[in-house]
């Protein structure tokens, strides 16, 4: 463990559209305050915002951890949700299982985690049916 | 240009974030998926959605638009202008239609989609 990195925790609600994204805009403000790369601080927001949409439209909420030291940003969104059957289908664009009530709010275009691999240095996602599941995000601040 | 000059020469009333109406308007974007407008949107456009429930406001921080237009005189949600208020982001209202904005547009900007 970095003894000079900076630790953040929030908890994500689950299915309150009220309050999604905050964990997001949140870190984008922190990482703004640290004097991050404008363009780094943008890819980062990005992929945690899709992360932390997908855990309160699939899973009921969950959590996000997130570490910032002076090399990169992880950020790990854990729930308790059903988990990906198809984790490679499920990162196809356009491939999605949102409700037509999230569909209506401007969100299930199949675009979210196809998203977060794009603005992301690394992805990791471990994922078990009935358990839940964790994503690794991870970008590098150089 | 500014938020407040687009506003003012196109007729649209400022619904929230009135303090943060300075903003540079860069162009136009127009899209109502929200992932597509968070990875595609140019910074500083004026973005136009149909949309009004909160998350109009994430969106908006996250892809770094200069403010959200509502078309169609379309009525927008109490909690929605407050947070965009507490945020410092601008929303915009009109009767004109997505089309009439931005054809409104194309007289101030040269390239509308940055």
């Amino acid at each position: 463990m970095d003894i000079n990195s900076i630790r953040l925790h929030y908890e994500i609600p689950g299915d309150d559209f009220t309050i999604a994204g905050e964990a997001s805009s949140n870190v984008k403000k922190m990482l703004n305050q640290l004097g991050i790369a404008p363009d780094i601080v943008k890819k980062t927001s990005i992929a945690m915002y899709e992360a932390e949409i997908n855990a309160v439209i699939h899973a009921g909420g969950g959590e996000a951890n997130i570490e910032i030291t002076g090399e990169k940003i992880t950020i790990v969104i854990k729930d308790n949700g059903p988990g990906i059957p198809d984790v490679e289908l499920a990162m196809q664009e356009g491939y999605s299982t949102a409700s037509d009530y999230v569909r209506e709010l401007g969100f299930g275009a199949g675009m979210g985690l196809p998203n977060i691999k794009r603005y992301s240095d690394k992805l990791d996602i471990q994922t078990e049916v009935g358990k839940g599941t964790v994503v690794t995000i991870v970008v590098n601040i150089n | 240009m500014t938020v407040k000059e687009f506003a003012q020469k196109t007729g649209m009333k400022v619904l929230a974030g009135a303090d943060s109406i300075e903003k540079e308007v860069t162009g136009v974007y127009v899209c109502d998926l929200l992932s597509w407008v968070i990875s595609h949107a140019g910074k500083g456009n004026a973005w136009i959605t149909v949309h009004t429930n909160l998350n109009i406001v994430a969106v908006a921080m996250l892809a770094e638009v200069s403010c959200i237009i509502i078309p169609e005189g379309i009525p927008v949600e109490e909690a929605t202008l407050k947070r965009a208020d507490q945020e410092g982001v601008i929303i915009l209202g009109t009767d004109m239609s997505a089309y009439e904005v931005c054809a409104n547009a194309a007289k101030y900007f040269e390239k509308v989609y940055t």
